[in-house]
């Protein structure tokens, strides 16, 4: 039974996929890649990597697809042309063994794996307690491997930057995106003010118990993240100008704090991200407390693109 | 006493099943878009109840009852929500065109 479950579920992540590939219109393939996103969660769910099912559906499905859907509108005056003007087949049959090429190394690097994987899972589980951190994700992201954490927040700072940094240079400096006009009596309205109470309180909720249960920043910022987008895409309020000192002030603030505290490390516990006996809990809270609105800033920030209109006098 | 409450599992949960294959089916096959949106609601928000209500026996705690019930309730306004939003674009279409 659980077996036909499976089998059924991957025939239809396969199908989506595919599909996703070969849909022409931009919009439909984004659609096909938001659903694979979600079914993914199932499949990570059935795995019983909920930290992970938690990452897919809100940054995988739900924000990756936010970002595509901007991006496919945005498009779509310059598809027509953009099919129109259709690579020759050796281009195309060069993308596919390229891409059937790398399927295929991904297939084979998975199925020589040794049995059992290599794996770091008991060393974590026989260190774990000295963090004072239950969830043992945490543990790896914000202790052992503190270092890739710091760095993927850093590298989420740059791809703000990034995005910030396409804007016309009349611009630069303004808001970001352009202004909302939905109606102020609308369902739209209604929902951006019913729902983020809620939204927030579960943002914060993930973010708490992600000590001890599956959880954490990343999921909880993306959380609180969307309820912000929602507020801004109804028109209740605008986005801030990307000059602002206290908006650059939080977007430094959690990959600063990340690394003063990191750098007390090599004092307190004779190493770059150490923390010293007895004081890793408090530490950790420090900087997750930290990063929550540094990355719910940027999640948000994203999405709403680059300045589109000048400085506010 | 088990016993029924599990009966009462599985009448539900199928129940609520054949709501979202029925909706599935009305949005496959349905002429209009108002219409295949109209199937579309009935089956999340019924439906989805129908398992939430099914499930509700099998939790072992008050507070994983209530998070079931606030998924329900989350969900139904997110889908009122989304199908009043896309109505309204179909409507300014129609009458535009």
């Amino acid at each position: 039974m659980i077996d036909a479950l499976n089998i059924g579920l991957a025939a239809l992540l396969l199908g989506l996929a595919l599909w996703t590939i070969l849909a022409r219109d931009a919009f439909a393939a984004v659609a096909g890649f938001i659903a694979y996103g979600l079914l993914l969660t199932l499949v990570w769910v059935l795995l019983h990597g909920i930290d992970v099912a938690l990452t897919e559906a809100a940054i995988g499905g739900g924000l990756t697809g936010a970002l595509l859907i901007g991006a496919a509108s945005r498009l779509r005056g310059s598809e027509a042309a953009a099919r129109a003007e259709r690579p020759g087949a050796a281009a195309h049959w060069l993308a596919a063994g390229v891409s059937v090429a790398v399927t295929a190394a991904l297939a084979v690097g998975v199925l020589v794996l040794p049995v059992p994987a290599p794996t770091l899972a008991p060393d974590v589980a026989a260190h774990i307690a000295v963090t004072e951190v239950g969830n043992p994700i945490t543990a790896v992201l914000l202790a052992f491997r503190a270092m890739d954490t710091l760095l993927e927040a850093i590298v989420l700072l740059f791809a703000l930057i990034g995005v910030w940094s396409l804007a016309p240079d009349r611009f630069w400096g303004g808001r970001p995106g352009l202004r909302q006009h939905a109606d102020p009596n609308g369902i739209l309205a209604y929902v951006a003010r019913v729902l983020p109470p809620i939204g927030v309180i579960a943002g914060i909720y993930i973010f708490w118990i992600g000590a001890d249960h599956p959880g954490g920043k990343f999921q909880g910022a993306t959380i609180m993240a969307a309820m912000w987008l929602l507020v801004m895409m109804a028109g209740l309020a605008d986005a801030p100008p990307i000059s602002r000192t206290w908006l650059r002030t939080l977007l430094v603030a959690g990959p600063l704090v990340f690394i003063a505290i990191g750098a007390v490390g090599v004092v307190t516990a004779d190493a770059f991200l150490a923390y010293p006996e007895g004081g890793a809990k408090p530490l950790i809270l420090a900087i997750e407390f930290a990063l929550m609105p540094t990355l719910t800033l940027i999640l948000g920030l994203m999405l709403v693109g680059a300045p589109r209109r000048g400085m506010p006098p | 006493m088990n016993a029924v409450l599990d009966l009462w599992t599985v009448l539900a949960v199928t129940a609520g099943a054949i709501l979202f294959l029925a909706g599935t089916t009305g949005l496959l096959r349905f002429p209009d878009a108002y219409a295949r949106l109209h199937a579309l609601t009935k089956a999340d928000n019924l439906g989805l109840g129908l398992v939430v209500l099914g499930l509700l026996p099998q939790v072992d705690s008050v507070s994983a009852g209530l998070k079931l019930l606030c998924i329900w309730a989350l969900v139904l306004l997110s889908g009122a929500t989304a199908s009043q939003l896309i109505a309204r674009v179909l409507l300014r279409r129609d009458t535009h065109s």
